[in-house]
């Protein structure tokens, strides 16, 4: 103990939490207008990670929805444990997100037409597949088909859930024999693809929409940027795996901002199915 | 270029691989074990198989878009008489020719040329019998560029929905997304000493514990054996190896394996187009659903 005690503390502005520094270019932004702002940085451009609830809100007609699903939960069938026991980091994962697992489906209206829309939760460990999201997008995928629902699903995740082995890993065939009978049943299917998505989500769902859109700047890819590096022992150029390189190469339909995106989807569903009524 | 593989282990770096330990060892050895047997120097490839059980086979190459993938090798012949595409994935011997395979990890056009000859298949009603052999699919630039995750993507979509028999059999590593790639099959088989995993035990040790040297535990945790994965009900059929693994006899393995895919084959040969594309679907909708309602239900 020091033999002097300051008996104030020193005179702070309490603006913690109200502004926010742009994880791009660095512009301190108020957070009121970026969340007026979709989560987009107003200078840049830069899109910030938004939760799988915001996502749904933003993409159904006046925020509202309906939740389907949502009441599964692993049955942990590897027992993996690591040094935090799988059990432990599903908990967290849990009181962080108020999820069960990695994903959040909605039904209502996205501008007029009825739609599943299907939101991966990055904050639940990495918005990882394993047996709920499988199930939860498959059923959804089902769904679509019987009601005639458009499907779209927003992917931000880093692939199949290691956690559950190979069990996530059939994840990938299950999710995408259900999209493939839904593509038979010629109902739409919109992908986007969001930062991140990678690995086993990228091989399967996230790149078999009849549109597949991605938003700015989003890393997108199937091996990570890092697995990459150490295969060909030198570093990637910039911009390797975003978004913009992916339409390049032709493997996206469009680069949406997310302020632009409600509306994107809806002039697709549009086309395919003619103007909402 | 490819100067590693396997996500960073040095190829064939193990001096002692396939030697199994000393009986009595510690059980949680057993799958690191036959991760060793399954990547044995000796072990046989896909074209070691194909010499032996196909009959007049033709290979057939590219994917009429960008090129042809040595990494996977496809083309028709007979099994036991019966007409049969086959698409194996080839890990190469020598280093010549390990390079020239690039240690069987295949590019897009690889996955493309498969689907390619899968459709051929389905066009003229021969069933499909697949051998998955591959570290993953090839984690390089070119192949992002092309297209990595879309070709693994359309041949899980497509296989879905084939209305022929189509068999897989895994007959060394699985890679994951590599191998899955052409792994949707009515019966999916495994040999004896054969893995499938999500991810290399290398990688996971290396990712959860920070150290690929505990490649040991992860390959325990990850249940990647064969016996592992048919417990997990993924996995219909485990095929027996030859005493000590499939490099001691490849004429036996070979016997072994070749019996295995034509029984079953020959049990899918009754379902009609509509049966295979349901039981197909059937099978993977139900495989893997280790969930249950939050309510306990």
């Amino acid at each position: 103990m020091p033999w002097f005690r300051r008996d104030q503390k020193p005179k702070r502005v309490h603006t913690e939490g109200l502004w926010i520094k742009c994880g791009s270019c660095s512009a301190p932004i108020w957070k009121k207008d970026l969340e007026a702002q979709s989560m987009v940085c107003a200078k840049c451009g830069f899109h910030f990670k938004i939760n799988a609830r915001d996502r749904l809100d933003m993409l159904f007609d006046n925020g509202k929805w309906e939740q389907i699903g949502g009441n599964l939960r692993t049955t942990n069938a590897l027992r993996f444990n690591d040094r935090k026991p799988y059990e432990d980091r599903l908990h967290d994962a849990k009181q962080k997100t108020g999820l069960h697992d990695a994903i959040l489906c909605g039904v209502g209206t996205l501008e007029g037409h009825e739609a599943v829309v299907c939101a991966m939760e990055y904050r639940f460990i990495g918005g990882s597949m394993g047996a709920v999201v499988g199930e939860e997008l498959t059923r959804a995928a089902e769904l679509a088909a019987a009601d005639r629902k458009s499907l779209v699903i927003v992917s931000a995740s880093g692939g199949a859930r290691m956690m559950e082995g190979m069990v996530s890993l059939v994840q990938m065939a299950k999710v995408s024999a259900a999209l493939k009978a839904l593509d038979r049943a010629k109902v739409p299917y919109i992908s986007v693809l969001t930062d991140p998505t990678t690995g086993g989500v990228t091989a399967s769902f996230a790149m078999l929409g009849d549109l597949n859109v991605a938003e700015p700047g989003a890393l997108i890819g199937f091996a990570g940027p890092r697995v990459i590096e150490q295969t060909i022992s030198q570093k990637l150029p910039k911009g390797f795996q975003r978004s913009e390189f992916l339409l390049k190469h032709g493997m996206l339909d469009a680069v949406v901002p997310r302020t632009e995106l409600k509306q994107y989807i809806g002039n697709a569903l549009d086309f395919f199915l003619g103007p909402a009524s | 270029m490819v100067t590693e593989d396997r996500d960073g282990q040095a190829p064939d770096s193990e001096p002692d691989a396939g030697q199994p330990r000393q009986p009595g060892s510690r059980e949680t050895s057993r799958s690191w074990d036959v991760v060793q047997l399954a990547r044995h120097p000796q072990r046989p490839h896909a074209t070691d198989y194909l010499e032996r059980i196909i009959d007049r086979f033709r290979e057939i190459h590219g994917d009429r878009a960008f090129g042809d993938d040595p990494a996977i090798v496809s083309g028709f012949g007979l099994l036991r008489g019966a007409p049969v595409m086959v698409i194996g994935q080839e890990k190469g011997r020598k280093t010549r020719q390990k390079l020239h395979r690039n240690f069987g990890m295949p590019r897009p056009e690889g996955y493309r040329k498969a689907l390619r000859a899968m459709k051929l298949a389905e066009k003229f009603g021969r069933p499909i019998v697949t051998l998955l052999d591959t570290p993953g699919a090839y984690p390089g630039m070119d192949a992002e560029e092309r297209g990595q995750a879309e070709a693994i993507a359309r041949n899980l979509y497509e296989m879905a929905m084939l209305k022929v028999p189509f068999v897989a059999a895994c007959i060394g590593e699985g890679g994951s997304g590599g191998a899955l790639a052409l792994g949707v099959g009515n019966r999916v088989l495994m040999l004896e000493n054969s893995v499938y995993s999500v991810i290399s035990p290398e990688s996971c040790a290396a990712i959860v514990w920070r150290d690929s040297g505990k490649a040991e535990l992860a390959a325990e945790a990850l249940k990647l054996t064969a016996k592992d994965l048919e417990k997990l009900g993924l996995v219909d059929e485990i095929v027996p190896e030859p005493p000590g693994g499939a490099q001691n006899d490849v004429d036996q393995a070979a016997r072994l394996l070749g019996d295995a895919l034509a029984r079953n084959l020959d049990d899918l040969s009754g379902m009609s187009p509509e049966q295979l594309v349901q039981d197909r679907y059937e099978k993977f909708r139900t495989m893997g659903g280790f969930f249950k309602n939050v309510d306990g239900s």
